[in-house]
């Protein structure tokens, strides 16, 4: 097996890419946080979040302040794990 | 081949942006250089005021005898220090909104708290020290610890903005050391550390990250 097939398919969209590198470096970022960073709309920011949600890379927290609902997301440490592993491979390949 | 190559485009621009959305995330780099020369010029002005000040009240201001200040010369002096604050406030915001406007970068993030915040600590304890200072009349360390504590904030924020800054902290913490033993020129290290290195900092920044 190349080194190629060893880069996570769930991080090959930058969005999710986006995602992860924002979430390694801080704490809990909520959604209107994290969609002006990213530069994205809505929809697709949910779709992605909840991809990786499933993959159980991030958490998701739903809660209320005041009236508002708002969503805030942390990489979990199985995320931070398998990020770390796609940087490390994305270097190896850069330096091949 | 040509494929090879085009992944390998594909992953290095993967890594770009891996990179330019972590700092872009972790650090407020809405900062513009403009904002630091705006604020050496308000000190660089309210410094020289203050310098012209001392003459015509006729104070011999570089020498290492203990002045005596009048209470409304203090209170006046106190004034002057606000005033300078908030213009060097106002002015920095403004060039920094501005920066983030023309670049579409966020400005109310959690690096620009947590920037706001450690940059606070160092100098709400060193305002409060201050004050202490001209409660007991030891007007002269006044300007020798504004140096140090704001040297000491900006070291503290320097990881949640531009790591450049840390040269400006560290300058400044050397200033106010410096300074605390030559008491009767302390004036001239506070527009050196608050004018005159504003500017120069704010210059090289304002080219570098233009």
């Amino acid at each position: 097996m190349g080194i190629i097939d060893k880069l996570n398919k769930d991080f090959e969209s930058r969005v999710r890419l986006g995602i992860m590198s924002v979430l390694m470096v801080n704490d809990w970022v909520d959604f209107t946080e994290m969609k002006t960073l990213l530069n994205i709309t809505d929809g697709n920011l949910a779709s992605h979040s909840s991809a990786l949600e499933k993959s159980e890379y991030i958490e998701v927290k739903k809660e209320f302040v005041g009236k508002k609902p708002k969503t805030s997301y942390q990489v979990t440490p199985l995320g931070r794990a398998a990020f770390k592993e796609h940087l490390s491979y994305l270097e190896k390949l850069m330096k091949s | 081949m040509q494929s090879t190559l085009i992944m390998n485009q594909k992953h290095q621009e993967d890594l770009a942006h891996i990179r330019s959305m972590m700092e872009r995330s972790s650090r407020f780099i809405s900062l513009s250089g403009l904002s630091g020369v705006f604020a050496g010029l308000s000190a660089l002005i309210g410094g020289l005021y203050v310098y012209q000040l001392f003459k015509v009240n006729g104070i011999e201001y570089f020498t290492d005898e203990h002045i005596i200040l009048s209470g409304s010369l203090v209170s006046e002096l106190i004034w002057i220090g606000v005033i300078i604050l908030v213009c060097a406030f106002v002015f920095g915001t403004f060039f920094t909104v501005r920066k983030s406007k023309k670049y579409n970068l966020p400005i109310w993030t959690s690096a620009t708290k947590n920037m706001l915040f450690n940059l606070a600590v160092p100098l709400a304890a060193g305002g409060i020290f201050c004050l202490a200072l001209i409660y007991h009349g030891y007007y002269g360390l006044v300007a020798p610890s504004t140096l140090l504590f704001y040297g000491l904030a900006v070291i503290n924020a320097e990881k949640y903005t531009f790591s450049d800054i840390k040269y400006l902290g560290f300058s400044e913490l050397l200033l106010g050391c410096i300074s605390l033993f030559y008491i009767g020129y302390s004036l001239l290290f506070w527009i050196l550390g608050f004018g005159i290195l504003h500017i120069a900092y704010g210059l090289v920044m304002f080219k570098k990250y233009k």
